[in-house]
């Protein structure tokens, strides 16, 4: 497996490399999910300014199920510009789809604004989040240390550096973000999720000043705004066009800026753990919470941000050892693991490859 | 365009609070939004509504000043994540504003303490070390350790385990006296951090805390008072009130934090009372000697120059009958004591060399070993008071609840038969330095329950078992039974002979294993 080895070998950040000759990605593909592989080929012949990633003979879109030949479409049309903007028929399109052109699923954010008010229970719904946040911290905390050289000793690292929390949820992860120096914004599509957010985040100086808007990644990428980080975790399996999505998150980072992502992994270890272990068994989510079919594998991952002009330089998973009830940073990244990219500094070229 | 959103959702935030009884909140949110947004972007300063977090706001407050307290403090000003954090001192202790080192020459303090080697390494981490060596200070490298039935005996070398030392014996106000100076060296403000009161009343938040009237005041009191009823009130005897994110109680075994926190304790008092005193010899003393007699044993430690301090157990009526009788006649007795009363003096046999011989071939041969039964010094003067104290044995059910911490005595006390006391609570205060370095490393929240919860996981542990072993060493050194008493010589040969069982003992001890069987 070329990616993991790359990407998770040692805590030092890799040089930067350019992406990979077309005949290895070629390879890499192969083991792509079929319905993803001809969303990512169907998309890629018309895609503007991107790199060609595959033989254009591989099937055409009307082969596709109903609701990726709707991705794909979409994604032809409403191509993601590359900054300055200057879309080609993007703007109509993008109001005439709706909800396929954003990245809102409203089955998924009614799932979420149910049980909005537990967010701050440890022991509630969210209590895995609770339990993980330490750990999904300290690897941002590392990695962004790294990436803008700061002090890793200094007690606020990460003074003066614009970060966005894009799913911010209650802000479990903007709050401590805050506390480490950032200027945090947090953005959420659940409005009940803000409002609980802001009010459980004024009662410390410290994160008093998060600002929190109820709005989606695409809207603030329309409003041209850009960010030192963006860090977007446990979001990517529950958005409608996960493609789409991570072209909103690299729009949104300043070029040579830092881009972490966390997910679950779509593999039967992570069916059984994270789908079968936690919702049924042990309870901690609501059943229904993670679809195994829109869960996100790292390779896909990788792919999907290197169209997006984001290399992915460090990859971890997360482990739970049940008995000391504690989440640890591993290489295995079979279940959850988080992914941390940096955006290419210059604008990717107008002419294909 | 950035300050649509903020107002959105702040307006959105009010008109949805409007609707419920929390009219004050929704006005303080409110305002405070509209605060932030005027706010320039970037701004770094813990700014509420443009007011700074005020003087009598601190991140941690540690309540009572002595030895385990004063290492909290010293740990966290020294470790580079923790050092900016607002840490206040509460004790009215005065020897708290001393700024000297304590002199060499006069009596040694009665109230001593044996640190272990891995109480010095804490030490000389946080850079307290070097000031205890400038002061008054006895390590001693050997120990010995019989009973009364005079059937075994054991002795124990550091360099058994390849150390220079065991243990060194401190006086308890040494000891604090070297925290303070090497708090001193570290903040210049070092008499805004000690406040020389007492306790009265501890509040902590909850949710009836958050009522205010509502508009009637300016956004800036507001702000500081929903800031305020997430933190924790101290009210102090001088009429002073603090609020802290997170209080540490490090005020000892009668702790008045852990009564208001309302956390249970077990423990039971042991049916004796210990003597201490310091006595004299001719010449220096360099072990430490332990005596295990019918009503309790009694311990000769070395403190410096020619003087020894004595911990004497025994049950309470003996314990008056010691304190008020003639210095001579009590000097007599600790001769007696320690020397030819109560049993004869016990020697090794063929068995004995048979089992060394054995277990050496397991690791090599211990050299104290090979030591012979030594008569402890005679002690030819009493030159301090004598003080007696009840023992018991506690322990807390809790460590920590919301923004509570106990440490040292607040948290455990054990019986002092092995020195062990005071270093587990220096453990406490290292891991609770380190899980709050570890907090602020994730930009936790210090008085968080999870994080908190890290702390009393990683020492409760070590704290129950230690307590529980010096435990069964009371309970089973209190009986004088015949089979009991030759179990228990089978002990004294077996960690006497057995080099690896010996050196397991000993690393325990000092603090350098976690169980002295399994590793």
């Amino acid at each position: 497996r070329p990616l993991r080895s790359d990407a998770t070998d040692s805590r030092a950040p890799p040089p930067w490399s350019p992406p990979a000759p077309l005949a290895q990605q070629h390879t890499m593909l192969r083991r792509v999910a079929p319905p993803l592989r001809r969303a990512l080929a169907s998309s890629a012949v018309p895609h503007r300014g991107g790199a060609r990633l595959l033989d254009p003979g591989l099937s055409s879109p009307h082969a596709l199920p109903p609701q990726w030949r709707r991705w794909a479409s979409a994604a032809a049309a409403s191509s993601l510009p590359p900054p300055p903007p200057s879309p080609p028929q993007g703007p109509p399109r993008h109001a005439g789809g709706g909800s396929a052109a954003s990245s809102l699923n409203p089955a998924e954010v009614a799932k979420f604004a149910a049980i909005a008010e537990t967010w701050w229970d440890s022991q509630g719904p969210f209590k895995p989040l609770h339990l993980m946040n330490p750990t999904r911290l300290s690897f941002i905390r590392s990695t962004l240390c790294r990436h803008f050289r700061r002090d890793p000793y200094s007690a606020k690292p990460l003074e003066g550096l614009k970060v966005i929390d894009v799913g911010c949820g209650g802000g479990i992860l903007s709050e401590p973000l805050a506390r480490m120096g950032a200027t945090v914004t947090g953005i959420d599509a659940v409005d009940k999720n803000i409002k609980i957010a802001h009010i459980h985040a004024a009662s410390d100086p410290t994160t008093a000043s998060i600002e929190y808007c109820c709005t989606t990644a695409e809207d603030l990428v329309k409003e041209n705004k850009q960010f030192d980080a963006v860090i977007s975790l446990e979001v990517i399996e529950h958005v409608a066009n996960p493609l789409e999505f991570c072209q909103s998150l690299s729009a949104l980072t300043v070029p040579n800026g830092a881009t972490v992502i966390s997910t679950i992994n779509r593999s039967m270890r992570a069916y059984a753990a994270a789908i079968v272990g936690a919702e049924y068994i042990l309870r901690w989510l609501p059943i229904g919470t993670h679809e195994w079919s829109k869960l996100v594998t790292p390779e896909e991952l990788v792919l999907a941000l290197q169209r997006a002009s984001i290399s992915v330089e460090e990859m971890a998973g997360f482990f739970y050892n049940p008995l000391t009830r504690e989440w640890s940073l591993s290489d295995d990244t079979s279940i959850n693991y988080i992914a941390y990219g940096i955006k290419k500094s210059e604008a990717p070229s107008a002419t294909p490859q | 365009m950035t300050l649509t959103p903020a107002r959105a959702s702040a307006a959105a935030a009010h008109a949805l609070l409007r609707r419920t009884r929390c009219f004050a909140a929704a006005d303080r949110i409110r305002k405070a939004s509209r605060a932030f947004s005027s706010a320039p972007a970037g701004a770094s300063e813990p700014q509420v509504g443009g007011v700074r977090a005020g003087d009598d706001e601190l991140d941690v407050a540690i309540v009572g000043g002595g030895m385990v307290g004063l290492a909290v403090a010293c740990a966290l000003s020294n470790m580079p994540l923790t050092k900016h954090l607002r840490v206040a001192v509460i004790d009215s202790n005065p020897a708290l504003k001393s700024t000297n080192y304590l002199k060499k020459d006069g009596i040694p303090d009665s109230r001593v303490s044996t640190v272990t080697p891995a109480t010095i390494s804490f030490f000389r981490d946080i850079g307290a070390w070097e000031h205890i060596l400038q002061q008054r200070h006895a390590f001693f490298g050997k120990m010995q350790v019989w009973d009364y039935t005079g059937l075994g005996y054991t002795r124990y070398n550091a360099s058994d385990v390849c150390k220079e030392y065991l243990g060194c014996v401190v006086e308890n106000k040494v000891l604090c006296n070297s925290l303070l100076l090497r708090l001193q060296e570290q903040k210049e403000d070092i008499e805004k951090m000690v406040y020389p009161t007492r306790l009265v009343s501890l509040a902590f938040p909850s949710k009836s805390r958050n009522v205010g009237v509502a508009g009637l005041k300016p956004p800036s009191t507001e702000a500081e008072e929903l800031r305020r009823s997430n933190l924790v009130k101290l009210d102090l005897s001088d009429g002073q009130t603090l609020y802290s994110k997170l209080v540490v109680g490090a005020d000892g075994s009668k702790s008045n934090v852990r009564q208001i926190a309302g956390i249970k304790t077990t423990g039971w008092s042991y049916p004796q009372s210990a003597i201490i005193c310091t006595v004299e010899h001719t010449a220096e003393n360099d072990t430490a000697w332990q005596r295990f007699l019918p009503s309790g044993p009694i311990a000769l430690l070395p403190i410096g120059d020619n003087f020894s301090n004595i911990v004497w157990t025994m049950s309470p009526e003996e314990a008056s009958r010691h304190k008020s009788m003639s210095s001579e006649d009590f000097v007599m007795s600790v001769n007696r004591a320690l020397d030819f009363g109560y049993g004869p003096h016990p020697n090794s046999s063929s068995l004995d060399h048979y089992v060394e011989r054995l277990f050496s071939d397991f690791g090599g041969t211990a050299a104290s070993t090979k030591e012979c039964f030594e008569v402890p010094p005679r002690a030819i003067g009493l030159i301090s008071e004598r003080m007696a104290f009840p023992l018991s044995l506690m322990h807390s059910h809790d460590y920590v609840s919301k923004r509570l911490a106990l440490v040292g005595d607040a948290a455990h006390t054990v019986h002092p038969l092995a020195g062990q006391g005071v270093n587990l609570g220096f453990g406490d205060a290292a891991a609770l330095a380190k899980v709050i370095s570890e907090g602020v490393s994730v930009g936790a929240d210090i008085g968080d329950l999870s994080l908190l919860n890290r702390y009393e996981n990683d020492r409760k542990g070590a704290n129950v078992a230690m307590a529980a072993v010096l435990d069964g060493f009371q309970k089973m050194y209190s009986v004088d039974f015949g089979p009991l008493n030759v179990l228990r010589a089978a002990a004294f040969h077996g960690a006497q002979y057995i080099s690896p069982l010996k050196k397991n003992i000993i690393s325990y001890a000092m603090g350098d294993r976690k169980s002295p069987l399994f590793s």
